[in-house]
């Protein structure tokens, strides 16, 4: 491959160690690559490129991720740069500060580099929700690229970016990972700070990484990882080389088979898909097991209870004072929250907020938000009760290829069923990735399909070595060639 | 009969213009009624969760077992003002101006 942004992280690293090419070299390359691909991808809000030139020209290249250009998801804050969530509620926002995985990035020689567009507060599975622009799939343009990071996917699959940070609530870091043909990793709960990622459903959120190979997500996870006084969620571990277990193979592991994740109504070409992808980590030495995950057909459910109810507090905020959209002459108090809310939110974020605040309404709370808690003690139990039998799960990421953009717009139940493979994840706390397995035909066009594996809480490195194994053998060219032609 | 049983009785009895309301939400009518139906669709799907029974579980608020997080009660330095203030729709004299509360 002649062209640097062709390579993965660590081939990138490798051109600079021996002189092959500079950071600055890079991030030309790589803007001559937006530029040719991104009126037709659609996967980047802003970027500035001169304080990244800025920022090349001082790069260590000795840094774990020195000189390494990343994509930030419109929802984390960079010092300066815009963070609007893809909402018109925050055009205009400068962020005051960094968050601390930019903070942590831009230590390890990393440079924060674009902004990539997003559903509205990360609510929706498609990227169409977003208030400025589509983003379209790099596998096929008439499709989503799935949400809700769908432009830090969009963005690696087509080669105008390395790697990028997203956030996965209920799957939107994993299902446009795998509708794109990329890697993405969302870690366990409190494994990475939140601090300046703006909150959707604070006990879901994480933030994690989508790159061209598991070996690149590791690296990025050896930078953000770790415990930050700022988020009192993230936990206090030693720390871990996530890079520890790459290279092997999948002997002597056990993979639990869930049945509930192979149900009716799912892709029958991403089932077969996946069925082979099963298969052949048996022929790389998997052990495989068939468990049961009985709770998994309430977790939906239970995810749009809970996740709507944290968001409607969350987003109580946003109340057109401190910072955000704010309405012309407004007659009183009341009249300026109404409108300040009705001008700057889209309609699956006022969609979402008004079922949130209902399922917490006087009257409501215990058998809409109280029961949904219940449901997810019984759904965590049952991870932990497979967790007990197996190393890690591995199943479908999502139901089906990537949709045509519009296909599920008016239909928010239909678009909200596009995460019942990823949404019990979050509910549990556990660790989750998809890498690609292979490729379904649908109306001519080629398109990926993920295979998602599931670790247990803190497992991150057997789940990344596994994940590893398996793409080493199992990805073929999807991560390679994926995204549009060179 | 209290609130809880008449809510299961009728349920879903979103009234969405009453809970929009609540949640500081001006809807236009056309809003208004696609909501009611797509918000109503989705309480429907919900009503599955009654297929358990789980009145001996306890409830799950967030995935790992930390209490009581506690750092020492210490002065440090946060943003200064005129980074605060740079978002503000409306500011003048190092002050946030708010929509008037008092007549």
């Amino acid at each position: 491959m002649s062209n640097p942004t062709d390579l993965t992280i660590s081939s990138l690293q490798e051109g600079y160690r021996c002189g092959a090419f500079t950071p600055v070299d890079v991030l030309r390359a790589l803007e001559e690559r937006i530029s040719a691909v991104d009126p037709i991808v659609g996967a980047y809000l802003s970027r500035d490129f001169d304080t990244a030139v800025a920022a090349a020209e001082k790069a260590d290249i000795t840094l774990p991720l020195g000189g390494v250009p990343i994509g930030i998801k419109d929802a984390i804050n960079v010092q300066g740069e815009s963070c609007t969530c893809a909402s018109r509620m925050l055009e205009g926002f400068r962020s005051p500060y960094d968050a601390t995985v930019i903070s942590r990035l831009r230590s390890a020689g990393a440079i924060p580099f674009g902004r990539m567009n997003m559903d509205e507060f990360a609510m929706g599975s498609s990227t169409e929700n977003s208030a400025w622009q589509k983003t379209r799939n790099p596998w096929d343009p008439a499709r989503i690229p799935g949400g809700s990071s769908g432009g830090s996917a969009a963005a690696v699959a087509a080669r105008e970016a390395f790697a990028t940070l997203g956030s996965d609530t209920g799957g939107s870091i994993r299902q446009p990972a795998s509708l794109c043909g990329v890697v993405g990793l969302k870690p366990s709960y409190g494994r990475v700070s939140r601090y300046g990622l703006v909150a959707f459903a604070s006990s879901l959120d994480q933030i994690g990484p989508i790159a061209r190979s598991t070996r690149d997500c590791a690296s990025i996870m050896n930078v953000i990882a770790g415990k930050d006084a700022r988020d009192s969620t993230s936990l206090d571990l030693p720390s871990e080389d996530f890079s520890a277990r790459l290279g092997g193979d999948l002997k002597g592991v056990k993979l639990g088979i869930p049945k509930e994740y192979f149900v009716d109504g799912m892709d029958k070409r991403v089932r077969e898909c996946v069925e082979n992808a099963i298969r052949q980590c048996e022929h790389l030495g998997a052990e495989l097991v068939e468990i049961s995950l009985p709770h998994t057909s309430y977790a939906v459910g239970v995810y749009y209870i809970i996740a709507t109810a944290e968001a409607s507090a969350n987003l109580a905020r946003f109340d057109g004072v401190r910072y955000g959209h704010r309405a012309k002459d407004p007659k009183d108090l009341l009249d300026h929250y109404m409108r300040s809310r009705e001008e700057g939110f889209g309609s699956e974020v006022k969609r979402r907020i008004i079922l949130g605040t209902y399922v917490l309404s006087s009257g409501y709370y215990d058998a809409y938000y109280v029961k949904a808690q219940k449901v997810r003690t019984l759904i965590r139990r049952d991870f932990t009760d497979a967790f007990e039998k197996v190393d890690a799960i591995v199943c479908p990421t999502s139901p089906d290829p990537a949709f045509k953009i519009g296909e599920r717009i008016d239909d928010p139940l239909r678009m909200y069923l596009a995460d019942i493979f990823t949404i019990a994840t979050n509910l549990a706390g556990i660790c989750g990735i998809s890498v690609p397995c292979g490729l379904v035909e649908d109306e001519g066009t080629s398109l990926p399909v993920g295979l998602q594996f599931l670790g247990k809480p803190l497992d991150e490195a057997r789940l990344l070595g596994i994940a590893d194994a398996f793409e080493r053998e199992g990805s073929g060219d999807i991560l390679t060639r994926s995204g549009l032609p060179a | 009969m209290n609130s809880y049983l008449l809510a299961r009785m009728s349920s879903p009895i979103l009234d969405v213009r009453d809970v929009a309301r609540l949640a500081r939400i001006e809807l236009t009518d056309v809003e208004a009624a696609t909501f009611q139906s797509q918000l109503g669709r989705v309480l429907e799907y919900v009503e599955q969760l009654n297929a358990l029974d789980v009145s001996s579980v306890e409830p799950t608020a967030h995935a790992n077992p930390v209490f009581n997080v506690l750092r020492a009660d210490e002065p440090k330095p946060g943003l200064d003002r005129t980074s605060a203030l740079a978002n503000a729709p409306h500011a003048a004299n190092n002050l946030v101006i708010v929509t008037k509360v008092i007549e």
